[in-house]
């Protein structure tokens, strides 16, 4: 067990080495670069005045040495000035310019400076992560226990018509993507046009105040798109379960279908969907990004759109960052948790 | 000129129909599902006779009733159609207008549908489609987009007006308005679904955008597919080195957020480096070696007829390729004069970008099947026989793989279409006056709370298209499943 999850972590490591230095490879492209520098620097400078501006903060050398800067395991650049000032990468305000760290990179905590929010990045996004994450609690709060109910209703008795009704269900909810169902929500509910004015089109009021008003829409888009595949996969491991030997040898013995359902068929059917569910997360990002901007709501998936938008390098490496680590410790907890509640991995 | 009502003189017979076999065709379902929960089987009697009979029971009962309204809302939206085809223009309101404009696509389904039917004990898979309503329902949507996608991209039907111009004074009006001048009441004197926000046409913008989609989500999956089969195969079938580094890689773009990977591949800056295009070469190398390998293991021992076969299909296949890649504008530009077509940079990157996300999620199923398939009899039995691996992989293990793969494919392209719409609702890659429905969305949406039309034309139709696939594969699934 403990060499299993050695492993996984080792893997995890290297992925996320990988997918970091692919990020930022991606954002620190040559035309990239030169965006920001005309942007920093002025408009109109030449591609001289480019170049020397690009050398002088630090994106002029190798790549893989600015990514070793970037992460905190190569010391950062220094670059003295003409009038003898000391500047560099570890040389922000408020640090001691005759003592400053050698390191200074993600690992040392210090994510960079956002350019389009002016402030220091963790901060923009700490910020984003805890309205996300309170859009997210909901979000399960919704979507779990209803899809888990679909799919043991469903795949209790196979091809029964119940069957038939919720599984054409769940077909309509996973083809239903977060951008059509919002919209449809929000024509349907929201408009003049339809008169209905029961929810609010907009959820930047339930960032400071979430109510049931301002909060259902944006909770029931993202939910509504997960739970019919998450429904669907319990229904499988359900209908499966139901035709094992020991469930008929129970039947046989005289247990009443709703004990055998609830005593012996349930615990075992639900292994499987929690690995889904934790798989799901990857998926819900992307729901995350459309529906708080379709919605207005400032979470994370907002900042990703405002960071790529702009082209907040480091912003937007800092995003990536996060997701990738939540992409890959939900992977982590999705292998170790089915191996945990698995008992017959467990045991081998 | 005046508006168009929604349903014309039809509306006051047929809406008050359609409205209560709605309602009951809801409630009879509700009812069946919650009576398969809760009533107790039929109760089996033995006769004197010795026979068996049973009665139908409650759930009986409720499944009659729910067929018995499915066949009531069935006739009031046949009786819609019939009376805008049979009624002269604007007499059946919008609804009718819209659907004879359809006339084609009713036609070619017809055809379709009743050939399938009469012969559907000689279709294989496909004829066994026709066995489950939920099949026919999704195989009708699908058919019903591609038709129409047909029919305005090429034969230019359909559309009642040019999808990018604009007519003045239409700006956000509902739908049925009037297009100032027209006088006789004929196909395009009403903008039928209402204008947009730069005064166009939403109707004829929604069919263009079926066009745009029917044409890069199929061939996009098909790419994906077989990218996925020419690396799961060797894998899968091999396995050692070579399977542990192609499956980390897989790994690795699974674990890459899709739509951070759309925003760091898909903007203008990265196009101007050329990275998108050196993936195109990359990525459209593989048919060809699909290709190649397919014919060779084949008839390796026939040298001139592979050859042949070779040429044939090679050729023309590699100046396509060749085509492909080689853009004028970009830094890939070598054909001149010999390159048969350009294909607009924002296409190829949303093109090259789905690819690469669909990828490796093929590979995985390509590669289980594989590796569950090359322990059966028949693999063995090519193995002594001698076979090269490449044929084992390629004519006797994929051919075997053909159930659950076509089941995916199907899934696949409704997913495809739902990144394309992703793409466009963030508008990234598709020029953002482009038809197609994602990008419609996103313009739609900015006064989405007054104007809801914009944006929920292209919303319908790009749901009932991914809503089609997912039943089609649901019904072949189902169906491959039986036998």
């Amino acid at each position: 067990m403990l060499t299993f999850f050695a492993r996984r972590l080792l893997a995890m490591v290297v992925t996320a080495l990988c997918l970091t230095f692919v990020v930022f490879w991606l954002t620190n492209l040559a035309p990239n670069l030169e965006k920001i520098a005309k942007t920093e620097a002025g408009a109109r400078i030449t591609d001289a005045e480019v170049e020397s501006w690009l050398d002088k903060n630090g994106f002029g050398g190798p790549i893989l040495l600015r990514y070793g800067e970037w992460l905190g395991v190569l010391p950062g650049w220094t670059q003295v000035e003409e009038d003898g000032t000391v500047r560099g990468r570890c040389l922000t305000e408020g640090v001691d310019p005759a003592a400053p760290p050698r390191f200074c990179g993600i690992l040392q905590g210090d994510w960079g400076h956002s350019r389009v929010f002016r402030t220091e990045v963790i901060e923009v996004i700490g910020r984003g992560l805890a309205l996300t994450g309170k859009l997210m609690f909901w979000v399960m709060v919704v979507m779990v226990p209803g899809a888990l109910l679909l799919g043991v209703l469903a795949g209790m008795r196979e091809g029964s018509r119940t069957d038939r009704v919720l599984s054409t269900a769940a077909i309509a909810t996973t083809a239903t993507p977060e951008y059509v169902s919002g919209v449809v929500f929000i024509a349907v509910f929201t408009s003049s046009a339809v008169g209905l004015k029961w929810f609010n089109g907009s959820a930047t009021s339930a960032m400071e105040d979430a109510t049931f008003v301002n909060f259902t829409l944006p909770v029931l888009t993202i939910a509504l798109y997960g739970m019919g595949y998450i429904a669907r996969m319990t229904r499988a491991s359900m209908a499966e379960v139901m035709t094992s030997q020991y469930i008929r040898t129970a039947r046989l013995k005289g247990v009443s279908f709703p004990q055998v359902v609830i005593r012996h068929a349930l615990r075992n059917a639900l292994i499987a969907p929690f690995t889904v569910i934790m798989l799901q997360v990857p998926w819900l990002l992307t729901g995350v990004v459309i529906v708080e901007t379709l919605f207005n709501y400032k979470g994370f998936g907002w900042t990703l759109v405002e960071a790529a938008g702009n082209n907040d390098i480091e912003l937007l490496l800092g995003v990536s960052v996060v997701s990738v680590i939540v992409v890959l410790v939900t992977q982590l907890i999705s292998d170790v948790g089915y191996a945990v509640l698995n008992p017959r991995i467990r045991l081998s | 000129m005046e508006p168009l009502t929604w349903t014309g003189s039809l509306g006051g017979v047929l809406d008050p129909l359609l409205m209560t076999a709605s309602v009951l065709f809801a409630a009879a379902l509700v009812v069946a599902a919650v009576l398969g929960l809760v009533a107790p089987a039929p109760q089996v009697r033995v006769n004197a006779d010795g026979t068996l009979s049973a009665g139908a029971g409650p759930r009986g009962w409720a499944g009659l009733a729910v067929r018995a309204t499915g066949g009531l809302l069935l006739l009031t939206l046949l009786a819609y159609l019939l009376g805008g085809l049979l009624m002269p223009y604007g007499e059946a309101g919008i609804v009718g207008a819209v659907l004879r404009r359809f006339l084609p696509v009713w036609i070619a389904l017809v055809v379709t549908f009743g050939l399938s039917l009469a012969y559907k004990r000689r279709l294989g898979l496909y004829g066994k489609l026709f066995d489950s309503p939920i099949g026919m329902v999704g195989l009708g949507l699908v058919l019903f987009w591609i038709y129409t996608a047909l029919a305005v991209g090429v034969f230019g039907l359909i559309a009642t007006h040019d999808p990018l111009a604009a007519v003045s004074g239409l700006k956000n009006k509902p739908p049925g308005v009037p297009v100032p001048g027209a006088e006789s009441m004929v196909a395009g004197a009403h903008y039928l679904l209402g204008g947009d926000a730069l005064a166009r046409d939403v109707f004829s913008r929604m069919v263009h955008g079926s066009w745009i989609v029917v044409q890069i989500a199929p061939l996009a999956t098909l790419f994906a597919f077989l990218v996925g089969i020419t690396l799961g195969l060797p894998a899968g079938y091999r396995g050692g080195r070579f399977d542990t580094v192609l499956s980390f890689l897989a790994n690795l773009i699974l674990a890459f957020p899709v739509i951070l990977l759309f925003y760091l591949l898909v903007t203008p800056e990265i196009v101007q480096t050329g990275i998108p295009s050196f993936m195109a070469i990359g990525l459209f190398l593989f048919p060809i070696l699909f290709m190649a390998v397919l014919l060779w293991s084949r008839f390796r021992t026939q040298p001139s007829k592979a050859a042949l076969l070779l040429a044939l299909t090679l050729v023309p296949l590699v100046w396509l390729y060749l085509s492909l890649v080689s853009q004028t504008g970009t830094p890939v530009n070598f054909l001149g004069g010999l390159d048969l077509f350009d294909i607009p940079s924002g296409v190829l990157v949303v093109f090259v970008s789905v690819v690469f996300v669909n990828a490796p999620t093929v590979f995985r199923i390509v590669r289980g099947l594989a590796m569950d398939i090359r322990t059966r009899d028949y693999v063995a039995a090519a193995q002594t026989r001698g076979e090269s691996s490449w044929y084992v992989m390629l004519w006797e293990i994929l051919p075997n793989a053909r159930g659950p793969l076509i089941v995916d494919f199907c899934l696949r392209i409704g997913y495809t279409t739902i990144l394309l719409g992703t793409l466009g609702f963030f508008g990234l890659g598709l020029p953002p006056d482009s038809p197609d429905w994602g990008s419609t969305i996103n313009t739609g949406r900015q006064l989405l709370s007054v104007f809801p039309h914009t944006a929920l034309v292209p919303a319908v139709a790009l749901l009932s298209l991914v809503l089609g696939l997912n039943l089609l594969a649901d019904g072949l699934r189902e169906e491959s499943l039986r036998d």
